[in-house]
């Protein structure tokens, strides 16, 4: 990551990017340009380089940040026209602790708005475009992060990933797009979409940068009582199988309240993170899934898999065939959890408090159903219809409870992988990015989109997309790597031998 | 035809614990602005997730051991949806499936036991005030923890519903979990009614009756509701299933909207919080802090003091709590001055809050035996002793400062009275108690009274005058 030294200023750091976002703006990246907050925090940082003081490790670093991160600088929207006009008194945990080691955002990227969809067509905005043709779809939701990476814009972008947000962007344009175990990076201050099944994380150039971000921004948060003890503890440097996943899937066991005040306090007095991990297990199984390996996968990323797999066996990998047939109720069960955690979580927006507000409020039905009506996109209401039926009365048990049991079984399902293999190796999406448009009217063709990048936010387990070649079209293919909950430090690692 | 009534009760106590909830705000908003207790998670921005206050759970545990109740070493939280502007998520946070208090019951004076069927946490909502054109929105109540006691349908007449409400009120007092302000909605009281012919085992359909506030209301209300549902049954006539209002001003319930329109609540895992794991010693470590329960109370002071003076006085934790630093022997005395003086005095209930010191009235009480005080001037120091202005000086030296320290030296009396009765205006008097009139003696007394400055030991200078005139 090239940071601000004596020799590179933070401003011109920030200059560039922001010459670049100009450059690329029919590519409709960003909601909003943070020019003249983006050049005073890198003077103040120039300043401090000058006076000899230390800086942070992102210092002067431009960064983009997702629309759906809470921070002070501009409107944060997630995309979405009844959040227009919102803008934050608090930041997000993570957009903290980046700024804290100096990281200055330059802009807000474009998302499909409340992070739904696959291809940010859905953003109140307006699509962005993919990095490597114009007239195919950045993929989504994080498509602006994504392209804002591939374009060179920026050396790193923040993403969500609820059901493969990070990883199918990352993807379609060719850079890594890291989804962390459940939990590994706060969530506070970032719209909610799925709360059990949405994870913070980054795109990059490089597995470093990767690396980097995650130990910066990784770590238990008081705000957030999911969070899981440093990514670079003890136990995740140490051991390789970690603490998994017990009992049912959608209740999984965390420390109790006591216990997490506890350790978050101790983590608070550990900072900074250690950096010296090492693998005491060294990786030499692959697994490959046989069902995502089959005619329904498009053949140029067959082989790009296919490809990979000889790399591996070349460098003494076992490449082992993996039976996963739970994961085949992965798309179902998360099609029935998310939209129902959507709908609650999509509940607050009700033009009381914030945001945009329906002037056709005569009394408060109204408020509620036109604001209601006209703030959220098709797709937020399609998800907020489904949610709203899959909970109600009579229906919770069919398929609510339903959906719980067959993400137990997901869990299981990656636990029983892992005692076969050290990491999994599958592609993101069965496509390359499709054209624009094209799945836009068609809901259940662009759900199963997702058929390959669900069944990790289920069972929560860490997921990295690498770039892995192209098609004959120039189009980026991705792969992603699978690893068990709490091997995310070795994964990013492992990944630098498929390079 | 006679009717036996079932009433179930749901009682809502606000916890006092600093802050609130789900987030580190003031949870005390107690004469404060609208809208200042208020912190991004109750105001619920985007992004924000709800963080469990452990006070909450030590103060759920002790409610829960004083109504007898297990406590679940496994409890969870889960969204309650509906959309109404005091509810800013467009949830409430509750323990739908798995409480964290279980059964239980409660035991009323009279001997009755009521059980618990179970109790929950969860955050109270906002308060809406309704004007013409308009209305304004107060979040400060927002995510104030709340336990929800919910009862068996063990109560069936409107004296025991009362009892019932007015013992879980003493038990969350002396429990210390609620201001106990019933007022101002600190405790909060749903009772459903319903009748059945006696001896039928079937229950009847019930009417629920919400938002009670006093024990009063409780009583009054299910006594209107048995006459109302029974001359309803007599004409053979059916009782709607419904939430009903209560009008205090009236004397009467009415319908407000019935089960067919009730809101589906799409209960839902709240993901945002874990599971609660309690291990057995830290619900044995925070249910040993339980202070007395008025039953403690009731057994401790059996012989003590006087049946309804305890009663009274259990209305009061902070007294009996005093009463129980203090010397055994003192007991009796000073709950009678906490019930005769102090709770008729017009500043009671700013005195409660801050008593004197057991030494204080410990030493007030000796004085009174020891007879270095009349009653009326015990009762005098004993008022001061309350006082802001005279606080912390002891009993003896206000009594000193006073003047009202009784002269017991009988050698000094004598003096006294020989002073008095060699007075002329005495002369009749001393006659007429030598020719058998008692009531002159009275007299007598109080000429002595005055001459000593009301400092003499009344009964020790009718002995002299008796000794001296016969």
């Amino acid at each position: 990551m090239k940071t601000a030294s004596k020799k590179v200023s933070a401003e011109e750091l920030v200059k560039d990017a922001l010459a670049k976002v100009k450059q690329f703006a029919d590519y409709n990246i960003f909601t909003f340009v943070n020019e003249e907050e983006a050049i005073r925090k890198a003077r103040e940082i120039d300043a401090r380089i000058k006076r000899g003081e230390k800086v942070g490790k992102l210092a002067g670093v431009p960064y983009a940040l997702k629309d759906n991160f809470l921070s002070p600088e501009g409107e944060t929207t997630a995309s979405a026209h009844i959040l227009s006009g919102f803008k934050s008194p608090v930041a997000a945990t993570a957009v903290a602790k980046l700024e804290a080691e100096g990281a200055i955002m330059i802009g807000r990227t474009n998302m499909d708005a409340f992070a739904h969809g696959s291809s940010t067509e859905n953003s109140y905005y307006g699509p962005t475009l993919n990095a490597h043709d114009r007239e195919r779809v950045a993929g989504g939701s994080s498509g602006g992060s994504a392209v804002a990476v591939a374009l060179d814009i920026v050396e790193f972008a923040t993403g969500t990933d609820t059901g493969g947000s990070i990883r199918q962007p990352a993807s379609f344009n060719g850079v890594y797009g890291f989804k962390p175990t459940y939990g590994c990076i706060s969530r506070y201050g970032v719209v909610a979409m799925a709360s059990s099944t949405d994870c913070i994380g980054f795109f990059t150039k490089t597995p470093d940068d990767m690396d980097l971000l995650m130990e910066i921004a990784s770590g238990q948060d008081p705000k957030d009582m999911t969070t899981l003890p440093d990514y670079y503890s003890d136990d995740a440097a140490n051991g390789r199988v970690l603490p998994e996943l017990s009992g049912s899937g959608a209740r999984r066991s965390r420390p109790s309240p006591r216990g997490s005040r506890a350790t978050s306090r101790a983590a608070a007095l550990r900072t900074p993170l250690r950096l010296d991990s090492s693998v005491t297990r060294p990786v030499r199984r692959i697994g490959v899934i046989k069902d995502f390996d089959n005619e329904s996968v498009d053949a140029e990323i067959r082989k790009a898999l296919h490809d990979k797999c000889e790399l591996l066996k070349s460098k003494g990998y076992e490449i082992v065939e993996l039976e996963m047939p739970a994961l085949k109720y992965g798309l179902a069960a998360y099609y029935i959890i998310v939209p129902a955690e959507v709908a609650s979580n999509l509940s607050r927006y009700d033009g009381v408090r914030y945001g945009f507000r329906s002037e056709k409020s005569e009394d408060l039905s109204a408020l509620y159903l036109n604001t209601r009506s006209e703030g959220f996109m098709p797709e937020n209401k399609r998800r907020i219809m489904i949610g709203n039926f899959v909970l109600s009365s009579g229906f919770y048990d069919a398929y609510f409870l339903k959906a719980a049991k067959a993400r137990t079984l997901i869990v299981k399902e990656y636990e029983k992988a892992f005692t076969k293999c050290d990491f999994i190796l599958t592609p993101v999406s069965p496509n390359p990015a499709f054209k624009l448009g094209e799945k836009v009217d068609d809901p259940v063709a662009m759900y199963l989109e997702d058929v390959m990048s669900v069944s990790l936010n289920l069972a929560g387990v860490p997921g990295l997309a690498i770039p892995a070649g192209e098609t004959k079209k120039g189009l980026p293919v991705g792969l992603q790597i699978v690893g068990p909950r709490r091997s995310d430090k070795q994964l990013i690692e492992f990944s630098k031998e498929l390079m | 035809m006679k009717y036996l009534p079932t009433i179930g009760i749901e009682c809502h106590v606000q916890l006092c614990t600093k802050t609130k909830l789900f987030s580190e705000v003031d949870n005390d908003a107690r004469g404060k602005e609208p809208n200042s207790c208020v912190s991004p998670v109750c105001y619920a921005l985007p992004g924000m997730l709800p963080r469990l206050n452990g006070e909450a759970i030590k103060y759920a545990i002790l409610a829960g051991r004083a109504m007898n109740c297990k406590i679940n070493a496994t409890s969870r939280f889960d969204r309650k949806h509906y959309f109404y502007p005091d509810s800013p998520k467009g949830f409430q946070i509750t323990q739908f499936y798995e409480p964290i208090i279980g059964e239980g019951y409660v035991e009323l004076p009279s001997g009755v036991k009521i059980r618990i069927e179970h109790a929950h946490l969860e955050g109270d909502a906002g308060k809406l005030t309704h004007f013409d054109t308009y209305s304004l929105v107060d979040f400060n109540r927002v995510d104030t923890p709340l336990i929800e006691i919910v009862s068996m349908p063990d109560i069936h007449s409107a004296k025991d519903a009362h009892d019932y409400c007015k013992e879980l009120w003493r038990l969350m007092c002396f429990a210390g979990v609620t201001y106990g302000d019933l007022y101002n909605g600190n405790m909060r009281f749903d009772v459903n009614i319903s009748l059945a012919p006696e001896g039928s085992k079937v229950l009847g359909t019930r009417a629920e009756v919400k938002n009670l506030n006093s024990f009063r209301s409780v009583e009054r209300a299910v006594e209107y509701e048995i006459k109302r549902q029974s001359k309803l049954l007599d004409k053979g006539e059916k009782v709607v299933q419904e939430t009903r209002g209560w009008s205090d001003a009236s004397g009467e319930t009415t319908g407000q909207r019935s089960k067919e329109e009730a809101k589906d609540y799409r209960y839902m895992p709240e993901p945002d919080l874990p599971p609660i794991n309690l291990s057995t010693e830290f619900i044995e470590a925070e249910s040993a802090k339980l202070p007395l329960m008025p039953a403690d109370y009731r057994k401790k002071f059996d012989k003590t003091i006087a049946g309804d003076i305890l009663e009274v006085l259990l209305d009061y934790p902070s007294l009996m709590n005093k009463l129980n630093e203090i010397n055994e022997k003192y007991v009796k005395n000073l709950s009678n001055l906490f019930a005769s003086v102090l709770l008729a005095e017009e500043k009671s209930a700013e005195y409660l809050n801050d008593l004197p010191s057991a030494t204080d009235l410990n030493e007030l009480a000796e004085m009174n035996e020891k007879k270095e005080l009349s009653s009326t001037a015990t009762k005098e120091v004993f008022l001061r002793l309350f006082d802001p202005q005279m606080k912390g000086r002891g009993a003896k030296n206000i009594a000193k400062e006073l003047g009202l320290i009784q002269e017991n030296d009988l050698g000094a009396l004598e003096k006294i009275v020989d002073a008095v009765l060699a007075k002329p205006e005495t002369a009749k008097a001393q006659a007429d108690f030598k020719a058998g009139q008692e009531k002159v003696l009275g007299f007598l007394v109080g000429q002595v009274m005055k001459e000593s400055h009301g400092k003499a030991n009344p009964s020790s200078v009718q002995d002299i005058l008796r000794k001296k005139l016969t």
